[in-house]
């Protein structure tokens, strides 16, 4: 027996030891390093339970290895009669009851400061969908400000086709901006299933519910870039909706916010004026990459059945008006959505014109023809 | 009640039926039959489940997409769920009851013989339907074993065989349950009161109990989802007025007492087990029933902390919490019992003993895990992260395998009169808690760290901790194929097994039955002081 278990624990270093050294990655193994009251609230509590959770475990177990070291059969131990005692068990169910409103107490402060979202200095909704984030600042410096947030790491990452950097799977196209130690209110909601915007070194987490509105809050209390991921199934690419924070000063941020609203104001595209096939073509990869790949993939085959050919497809090379159709509101059967989501919301005109006009023009789909941003507007309902 | 016993006294003591081979496990009323049905049934079930947990483990070895794709990793995460829960460990805990609970009150038989044949007989129906779901269109629901709405109504055809299984096990455990209810409540031989009964089937008629209130809830929640696909209805559409989040409610209204139906029968193994190798009475006996009853009935006030993330007022936050912490202290009394029960005993320790003592270690992890999980704040940090996985794995999953194994260990010589080996079952529990402890402790740090579950990919940091947790999983997986060796070698060359092979075993089936047990157990009721 004894030497089984030294062989036993021999063979869990051994393995151990194997694994850690095939990765040069540093061992994490408590929570992130905390940038908010509530995260460091979050931590505080959790090392005190934990402190309490080893005294028990230390006193639980002391006590068993000792009967199992001491009263052996094999060591002549006879057995003791008894089997009940009320004093004892009186006493090991008031004492535990104890100690749970003792961790009750700084555990409710904690609840109550992280459910107290009032007075906020600025407020964002957060926009779940399948499978990026929405962001639009409602209230506060930098309102009106809205964009999607999409992960930035390469498919060749993903697929092993190329070296994984640094921050890989963790990375955004853009980033939430938020300037530090401001009350950020947070409100979530999603536009197809059920999400969860979290980001972990602030101690927020939040599910976002399609159809209605929940909120939560953070003030971060230094500058730096702070990572998350969805933290609820929503579908196939759950694993790849990062969602990223990024916390600046108070000067960084005005200064933000300006270049920000420029910048909105000169993407705004005109979808009034005639666009060439080449340049729908080329912003339409783009929008390819960014909405479509994950299903349709990259040589527009798909993953038949649950996502269907775009090469070749009746569909996609048939009416024009049936292929906007089916990008602006996705497709519905029996009533219900499928996983062609409406897009109607998250690009604009010119963008559906353009990634319509890739989708017939790539491959060995040869219309020749471009798809007018004009003409999706005229489809808009 | 005399009738059924009556009954059985007109038959020799082996016969088996009027039928043999394939045709004598159809048709078979007998309750160690059925027993035995149930355990190998849920054996196969364990070997399915186990081999989609590899396939997963196999993905997460290194960061990038190389095994699956997301879509399939997502219907694995599923179908594992699903497979352990359903078809796993609830059967292998009903054919534990099946075989023991008549021997140990001293009955012939269970009390709805032909209901007992049917029970068992929807299973591989619900099985097989779960399996052809992988076949249709859009293969099985990638959707994980919650099934929460609305990424259900997304999903192909093969959701709706899933929810017509989960009909048929919902069915199957219920007629289950009636069935071990009566045979408790009015089977017992005279002199046996309820509270002289081995705790095994104290906690077994109160999981019967759970078991009738919680399966109906879960039939109604899948069903609804089923209208909401199929029928317009918009129960979890708040565009028809519907909430997404009124279908966590009623799956863990059912959810929660799910989790102690699978962990009280395991209690119940343990508190046989530990007192046989202890060669002293089960400590606390009175409180061991109130405490497995209390259990059972705060299970149903603490459903909503496995949402504490979806947004409710703050007094309901609190509410849940606090229910959820009382839990603490009926579970602590258990643990303490286990622990008494062994102090100043005459301890040996053969593989039933070891994998008692190793439940009790993989049990109290989780249940101060729970505790860590049950505050809000913190749950708020780890909800849907690799520490919940570890956690529910230690406390429910592992917890209760390991009980299942130390159950098996123990009457596999009263079942087949064959001894195991000895030295094999010792290795088999050293691999296993090694291995099971190499998968699962270091998904505590993952999910402290920030991995969330339920993804096929992730970030570069969380790359060791990942490989770790693989190669355990593949260590446990083939410890498992060592375990259905020693079983076979016990039955069909194992050493004879004398009368009474654990000296401190003292319930009726080791004390009024010859080894191996007669088909048929009590022709004549034993009478009991």
């Amino acid at each position: 027996m004894a030497t089984s278990k030294v062989r036993g624990l021999a063979l869990f270093c051994a393995a151990l030891a194997a694994a850690a050294s095939g990765a040069a990655f540093a061992l994490e193994w408590n929570l992130q390093p905390a940038a908010s009251p509530i995260a460091r609230d979050i931590h505080d509590l959790h090392e005190y339970i934990m402190l309490l959770v080893a005294v028990i475990f230390v006193g639980v177990f002391g006590v068993m290895f000792y009967a199992v070291y001491a009263h052996r059969k094999d060591k002549g131990h006879k057995p003791a009669k008894f089997h009940e005692s009320t004093t004892v068990e009186v006493v090991w169910t008031i004492i535990p009851a104890l100690i749970l409103v003792v961790i009750a107490w700084p555990t409710t402060r904690v609840v109550l400061a992280q459910k107290d979202t009032s007075g906020p200095d600025l407020t964002i909704k957060v926009t779940g969908y399948q499978w990026k984030w929405g962001y639009e600042y409602l209230k506060g410096e930098g309102e009106g400000i809205q964009f999607v947030s999409r992960l930035a790491t390469p498919r060749e990452q993903i697929e092993g086709k190329a070296p994984k950097g640094e921050h890989y799977l963790l990375e955004v196209d853009h980033e939430l901006v938020v300037p530090v130690g401001k009350k950020v209110r947070i409100l979530t909601t999603a536009a197809d299933v059920i999400h969860a915007w979290w980001i972990p070194a602030l101690g927020v987490k939040q599910d976002a519910i399609p159809g209605f509105i929940r909120d939560t809050w953070f003030r971060a209390d230094r500058t730096g870039v702070f990572r998350g991921q969805c933290a609820e199934l929503c579908g196939k690419e759950h694993g790849f909706m990062p969602a990223v924070v990024r916390v600046v000063s108070q000067e960084d941020y005005t200064k933000w916010v300006a270049e920000k609203k420029k910048a909105l104001a000169a993407a705004a595209d005109d979808p009034a004026r005639p666009w060439t096939l080449e340049e729908l073509k080329a912003r339409g990869e783009k929008v390819y990459a960014a909405n479509c790949v994950a299903c349709h993939q990259a040589n527009g085959r798909g993953t038949p059945p649950a996502f269907p050919p775009l090469d070749g497809s009746a569909l996609v090379l048939g009416p024009e008006a049936k292929v906007v159709d089916v990008v602006l509101n996705g497709v519905v059967r029996d009533g219900k959505p499928t996983a062609m989501a409406a897009f109607g919301k998250q690009l604009n005109d010119v963008e559906i014109a353009a990634v319509i006009t890739f989708a017939r023009n790539n491959w060995g789909n040869r219309t020749g023809e471009a798809v007018q941003p004009a003409a999706v507007k005229a489809l808009r309902k | 009640m005399s009738t059924v016993a009556e009954h059985a006294h007109g038959h020799s003591a082996d016969h088996h039926g009027g039928y043999s081979g394939v045709m004598r496990w159809i048709t078979t009323t007998n309750h160690k039959d059925i027993g035995t049905l149930y355990l190998w049934f849920s054996f196969v079930m364990f070997l399915v489940g186990g081999v989609m947990a590899l396939v997963m483990r196999a993905e997460l070895f290194a960061p990038g997409l190389q095994v699956v794709a997301p879509d399939f990793f997502n219907q694995m995460i599923t179908m594992h769920g699903l497979i352990m829960v359903f078809g796993a460990i609830m059967p292998a805990f009903v054919g534990f009851a099946n075989w023991q609970i008549p021997m140990m009150i001293g009955a012939p038989d269970m009390a709805f013989a032909r209901l007992n044949n049917w029970s068992f007989w929807l299973l591989p129906f619900a099985g097989a339907l779960l399996i052809l779901s992988f076949f249709m269109p859009g293969g099985a629901p990638g959707v994980g074993w919650t099934l929460y709405a609305p990424l259900t109504l997304q999903m192909g055809i093969g959701m709706d065989l899933t929810i017509f299984a989960v009909h048929i096990l919902g069915m199957s455990s219920i007629l289950g349950s009636i069935n071990i209810i009566t045979t408790i409540l009015n089977m017992r031989a005279p002199g046996m009161t309820l509270m002289k009964m081995p705790l095994f089937c104290w906690t077994w008629l109160i999981t019967a109990y759970l078991l009738v209130a919680a399966m109906p809830v879960l039939a109604g929640a899948v069903t609804m989802t089923l209208t909401d696909r199929h029928f317009g209805t918009t129960f979890f559409n708040a565009a028809g007025g519907g909430d997404p989040v009124l279908y966590q409610h009623i799956f863990w209204f059912f959810g929660h007492p799910e989790v102690y139906i699978i962990a009280l029968p395991a209690f119940g193994v343990i508190s046989q087990v530990i007192p046989a190798f202890s060669r002293k009475p089960l400590f606390g006996y009175t409180s061991m029933v109130y405490a497995t009853a209390a259990i059972a009935i705060l299970s149903f006030i603490v459903w909503a902390h496995h949402m504490y993330t979806v947004g409710m007022p703050v007094e309901g936050q609190l509410f849940f919490m606090y229910a959820t912490t009382l839990i603490a202290v009926p579970t602590g009394v258990k643990v303490f019992n286990w622990v008494a029960t062994m102090w100043r005993g005459s301890l040996s320790f053969e593989t039933p003993m070891l994998f008692a003592l190793g439940f009790l270690f993989l049990f109290t992890m989780g249940g101060f895990t729970g505790l860590v999980l049950s505050l809000a704040p913190i749950d708020i940090q780890l909800h849907d992260t690799y520490y919940v996985v570890a956690h529910f794995h230690y406390v429910m999953a592992i917890g209760a395998v390991f009980a299942g194994f130390a159950g098996v260990y123990f009457w596999l010589p009263k079942w087949t009169g064959r001894m195991y080996d000895e030295r094999l079952g010792k290795w088999h529990f050293w691999l296993s808690t090694i291995f099971v402890n190499m998968t699962f402790f270091v998904q505590h740090f993952l999910g402290l760290a920030g991995m969330p579950r339920r993804i096929p990919d992730y970030p570069l940091m969380f790359e060791t901790w990942n490989k770790i947790s693989s190669i355990g999983a593949f260590g446990f997986g083939l410890a498992q194929i060592l375990f259905l060796y020693i079983v076979l070698k016990a039955i069909r060359s194992g050493e004879k097994a004398p009368e009474r092979p654990w000296e401190g075993a003292d319930s009726l089936e080791w004390t009024h039955l010859p080894t191996p047990v007669p088909y048929h157990s009590f022709e004549t009721r034993p009478v009991l002081k």
